[in-house]
């Protein structure tokens, strides 16, 4: 389809940092647990209490922001964000202005259809606080809502891009790339379900008119819980942003900016009522904070422990192991630990490729069917190694190898065991030519046939030889037996 | 009067550390004292005879057991009420918590405990610290032991009060622009407001983040000296709390002097009241007898810095105060009254007789509860300090400000860079009036001219008594010294009060056996 | 430079405080003596001043990554006007405010 309009999309991201503690206090980030048990006097934000910084929450801001190719402030402080709201309990939030912790950086998104490679800039990245939660039972018609703060005090970062984001697709894909990045950093587990990953986009777009392109007014989209919540709402919103162009005309700046929320329900974005006012937050520096300022040093440790990033893994990989493309997108895609298991797996097993198959094929429908992670999985690398290595060493097939690795999972027995076991195991030459004797002597009809240029008809004796010994190499039957028959003379 | 309250923090705990007086009756005699005379002076919020009782027999009982006491042991020290006591109402002297039960100790509290200190009742303030006089408690008029139509200055005016009373020998206060030194200076006792981060702020209720700090009062500088020993020192749960080592403060006051060099800014001295600053230049003698050097020094910006203060302790309250919105702790308004209320805006609106349309029920929650939590001076400098940080505003008012406070601290760099301490006045005039200034709050703004600026600066400053007008009302005088340099000041006012009677003076009503008649004791 | 009743009345708003008519005029008569007395400060001339937000310039404070026990959950509701035992209650919250 050939819209005449461009899409311009920028995100807003919230991710939970996996810290043990909240960013001011000393009490637990785990989600789930019963509501306002997890609080105390500075996360409720009583009277006289004050906020310390959590040093984990601090240096995974800033490995983030490094990994995401960020400028990092030698000098960074808090600064309050004045509004009011009953799960807001200080009244401000503890957040970031005029100087954050990073800026400037830039996220590769790579098309997997295509291949192509395109860089979503990234504005800011900055630290924090998460306010609770507010519930309202509106089945139920209750005139009450219901404040837990449980959540109040968690670390946030706030990921925000340029407006270079071109299709919901590409939005997707982007969010797909920052969750895949944050899980290598371990800075996030990026779960939206439980509200670790949180994501607001504002889209217009820009429409090509016989007067030239002409923008339409900014929206905000909020209330997406899901990657495809998010590229569906945004396709949604593109075609009702067209629809009321193509009705009213109304460019960028002729009307407020609106906030829209997704209404999963319905599929459909609505409007969100805002007060005027609400956007003057009054920030101003924490007086009860400090500060931070971060040596080249610190910089330096933080930058040696961000790790081999998603990106680079991909092209190592495919360099390294012969894989493709492909093969490496959906092995990185998987996860640290399981690409490890795969490069030790290629590694033991001599073959790249192999290795690839196997962890795509028979590993993934293992662990799915098991519903388990590769660390859970029974069998180590350097075990299903020693079987798969068979397979290019010409000692099993791959029906054989899987049989054998069916077994290994039921069973506690080494590949050693159970190919010998199961009667895999490598037939010597002694006992390859008696084989191709018995045979010989018990087809006269086969090698008199053979004997006069029929040479097509060794394909019985070899059908018939891996009947005795499915172990048998077909070849060496076939080039044993023509031998013999040429010996006979 | 019994003689025992007479006696300093210093000297009772040496009494009862050997065995010369117990606890029990120590605090017999000072709840004996609160008991005649608060009434009349109402410088407690609370006062729990019973609980005071039980944390003396609990010390005098641990030093029965042979064990190891504390440096305050078995010393009473009242405490201002916006300071965190764990299971104690600490209030602020605003209705917003007049139910606040704090579930924690403000750290200051729980060294006061260790150091076996006999936490001795909460007391008056302005609400949230916000006054000059004590008269802005929504709860109780706090009078001034030496005039009782007066009032004990403030915001510490309870602690200041009931020092000066002989209630207590010792109280804690705050002091965001000069709420310790200015009360102390009026009921004629000492103050000493540390230098910024010297002393935890955990669980003292927030007026002004970064001009706030604790301090003690008491007639004694050598009571002062003891008291910050106690309470200063790096705090983990204190950001801005500063983690160099407390100095043996009650030692070093004693020290003898060594050749000081104190500066004095000649025109502070013509505009204030010609007794006080007549008092100063005796003092000034004093000093100079002591060995002192005086040179004449100036700071600039001096003039801006109530104007500079006024922009910058509201844009923080307005934030810190932002958390009393009913929700999670605190005053809430009635709710069925409210809805009724806001019903019937709503019929108004529909029918098209009111231009304006109804908040929705959490935003009117929000404000009704506001409305009738706070008084109206804590009101009028949230409206300041949200309109200073608003948008448009914020550079004009509050950013302009931050940097006025930059030139302000630098002044003070530079004079210390000249003398080791300043010599001033506390306030331009005696105690006034009460019920004279409240309709005025410029009037009460201005009072703070020669406090602010300490604050502002993060240096510390001392209020000790140096006279009487001729009305008999107390004049205080001001030291300031830099960052960290409270050795100094204490040693200055322990040396001062070794040639100077000032502190021992008793206001003369409590001389007279009798407890006077004839004035209310509550608003 | 004043501030109109209009204008308080948003600052009202702002700072969430409920002020009838009498205390609208009375707050902008105040606030409007104070603001012509902080005019004084355009005096001073602060285009190279570094603002000063905190007097004790301490930075990088931190704590480590530790947990640390919460309030038992009644403790904590203690102190609310208003709660069912497992939460905070307040007027429906509907949208944005």
């Amino acid at each position: 389809m050939n819209q005449p309009y461009e899409i311009v999309i920028g995100l807003e991201v919230h991710v939970q940092l996996l810290t043990e503690s909240k960013l001011f206090c000393g009490c637990s980030t785990k989600f789930g647990a019963p509501p306002n048990t997890q609080t105390c006097p500075v996360c409720i934000g009583m009277p006289g209490v004050l906020p310390v910084m959590n040093r984990k929450a601090f240096e995974l801001a800033l490995k983030t922001a490094l990994a995401l190719n960020c400028e990092i402030a030698r000098f960074t402080k808090w600064d309050r964000k004045n509004y009011y709201y009953p799960d807001l309990p200080k009244g401000y939030q503890i957040s970031q202005y005029d100087l954050p912790l990073s800026r400037n950086g830039y996220l590769e998104i790579r098309d997997p259809s295509t291949g192509s490679c395109r860089r979503v800039r990234i504005i800011r990245v900055h630290l924090e606080e998460d306010a609770g939660k507010s519930m309202h039972d509106e089945v139920a018609g209750k005139a009450d809502s219901r404040i837990d703060l449980n959540r109040a005090g968690t670390p946030l970062l706030e990921i925000v891009t340029r407006p270079d984001i071109r299709s919901p697709a590409e939005a997707k894909l982007f969010l797909t790339e920052l969750k895949l990045l944050l899980n290598y950093l371990e800075v996030s587990d990026c779960n939206m379900q439980e509200g670790s990953l949180r994501v607001d986009a504002n889209i217009n777009l820009h429409v090509t008119t016989p007067e030239g392109v002409v923008p339409t007014p900014i929206v905000e989209v909020k209330n997406m819980n899901s990657f495809r919540a998010v590229e569906r709402a945004l396709s949604y919103e593109a075609a009702r942003q067209y629809a009321e162009f193509l009705e009213t005309g109304k460019r960028l700046g002729e009307v407020p900016k609106q906030t829209r929320g997704w209404d999963e329900d319905a599929q459909i974005t609505r409007e969100q009522r805002t007060k005027e006012e609400s956007s003057d937050y009054r920030y101003f520096p924490d007086p009860d904070l400090v500060p931070v300022i971060t040596s080249e040093a610190e910089l330096q440790a933080i930058r040696t422990s961000v790790g081999e990033l998603p990106a680079a893994l991909r092209s190592r990989l495919e360099s390294t192991w012969g894989i493709t493309a492909y093969d490496s997108e959906v092995l990185v895609h998987q996860g640290r630990a399981f690409v490890d298991y795969f490069e030790q797996l290629a590694r033991v097993c001599g073959d790249g490729k192999l290795a690839a198959n196997w962890m795509q094929q028979d590993i993934a429908r293992v662990l799915n069917d098991q519903e388990i992670t590769i660390e859970q999985f029974r069998l180590s690398a350097d075990q299903l190694g020693e079987l798969l290595r068979m397979i290019p060493e010409r000692r099993l097939d791959t029906r054989r190898a899987r049989e054998v690795f069916n077994k290994m999972l039921e069973t506690r027995q080494t590949t050693a065991e159970l190919v010998a076991q199961m009667g895999s195991v490598e037939l010597d030459d002694r006992q390859i030519e008696d084989i191709c004797r018995r045979l010989l002597a018990e087809n006269p009809k086969t090698v008199s046939d053979i004997k006069s240029g029929k040479i097509k008809a060794v394909g019985g004796l070899v059908g018939q030889a891996k009947k005795i010994n499915p172990n048998v190499d077909p070849a060496r039957v076939r080039e044993l037996c023509l031998r013999l028959i040429e010996e006979m003379d | 009067m019994s003689r025992l309250l007479e006696l300093s923090a210093v000297e009772l705990a040496e009494l009862f550390r050997q065995g010369e007086l117990s606890s029990s009756e120590i605090v017999d005699s000072f709840l004996e004292q609160a008991r005649r005379w608060d009434g009349t002076v109402g410088a407690f919020l609370q006062l729990d005879a019973e609980q005071c009782r039980a944390q003396a027999a609990a010390v005098d009982e641990k030093r029965r057991r042979g064990e190891k006491l504390g440096p305050l042991a078995g010393v009473p020290i009242a405490i201002k009420d916006i300071l965190c006591t764990a299971g104690t109402p600490t209030t602020c002297a605003s209705r917003m918590l007049g139910n606040f039960v704090p579930p924690y100790d403000a750290t200051v509290i729980c060294r006061l405990r260790e150091a076996d200190a006999v936490l001795f009742g909460k007391t008056n303030l302005d609400e949230f610290a916000m006054g000059g006089s004590t008269e802005t408690s929504a709860f109780k008029l706090t009078r001034n032991p030496w005039d009782l139509d007066r009032v004990p200055g403030g915001s510490s005016g309870g602690s200041a009060a009931c020092v000066a009373a002989r209630m207590v020998p010792l109280a804690l206060g705050t002091d965001t622009g000069g709420s310790i030194r200015q009360p102390a200076a009026l009921c004629g006792v000492a103050g000493l407001k540390p230098t910024y981060g010297r002393v935890s702020r955990f669980g003292l209720i927030a007026y002004a983040s970064s001009l706030d700090q604790i301090g003690p009062l008491a007639r004694c500088v050598e009571d002062l000296a003891l008291s910050l020993e106690i309470i200063a020192g790096h705090d983990p749960r204190d950001s801005t709390s500063y983690p160099g080592e407390v100095p043996p403060y009650r030692t070093l006051c004693k020290q003898p002097l060594e050749k000081l060099r104190i500066g004095i800014i000649p025109e502070q001295l013509e505009q204030i009241d010609p007794a006080i600053s007549q008092a100063i230049r005796e003092a000034a003698k004093v000093f100079q007898e002591l060995g002192a050097e005086f040179r004449e020094v100036s700071l600039p910006h001096s003039e801006y810095a109530v104007a500079c203060y006024y922009i910058i302790a509201p844009s923080e309250a307005s934030s810190n105060l932002a958390r009393y919105d009913g929700v999670h702790y605190g005053y809430r308004t009635d709710e069925r009254q409210m809805a009724e209320r806001l019903a019937e805006e709503r019929r108004l609106a529909s029918a098209g007789k009111s231009p304006e349309e109804p908040d929705p029920p959490l935003v009117r929650l929000f404000r009704q509860t506001r409305s009738e939590g706070f008084g109206p001076e804590v009101k009028r400098r949230i409206m300041l300090g949200t309109y200073a940080l608003s948008a448009g505003y914020y550079q004009a008012y509050y950013l302009h400000a931050a940097r006025v406070r930059r030139l302000i601290r630098q002044d003070y760099d530079q004079a210390f860079s000249q003398v080791d301490v300043l010599l001033g006045p506390v306030t331009p005039t005696p105690a006034f009036r009460i019920g004279e200034r409240i309709q005025d709050p410029l009037a009460m703004y201005l009072f703070d001219l020669f406090t602010v600026g300490a604050n502002l600066a993060g240096i510390c400053g001392l209020a000790l008594p140096c006279g009487f007008t001729a009305d008999g009302l107390p004049i205080g005088l001001q030291l300031q010294g830099p960052p960290f340099s409270e050795p100094r000041l204490l040693q200055l006012g322990y040396w001062y009060q070794q040639r100077t009677d000032w502190h021992r003076r008793v206001p003369p009503r409590l001389r007279s056996e009798s407890s006077p008649a004839g004035v209310s004791s509550n608003r | 430079m004043g501030i109109s009743v209009e204008e308080v009345r948003k600052v009202a708003m702002l700072a969430r405080l409920l002020l009838d008519d009498e205390e609208l005029q009375a707050m902008s008569e105040q606030l409007t003596k104070i603001l012509d007395y902080m005019e004084l400060l355009r005096r001073v001339e602060t285009s190279n001043v570094e603002p000063l937000a905190h007097p004790l310039e301490l930075v990088s404070v931190f704590r480590p990554d530790q947990l640390a026990a919460s309030l038992p959950r009644e403790q904590a509701l203690a102190c609310a006007p208003r709660h069912d035992g497992q939460c905070y209650l307040v007027p429906a919250v509907l949208g944005e405010l």
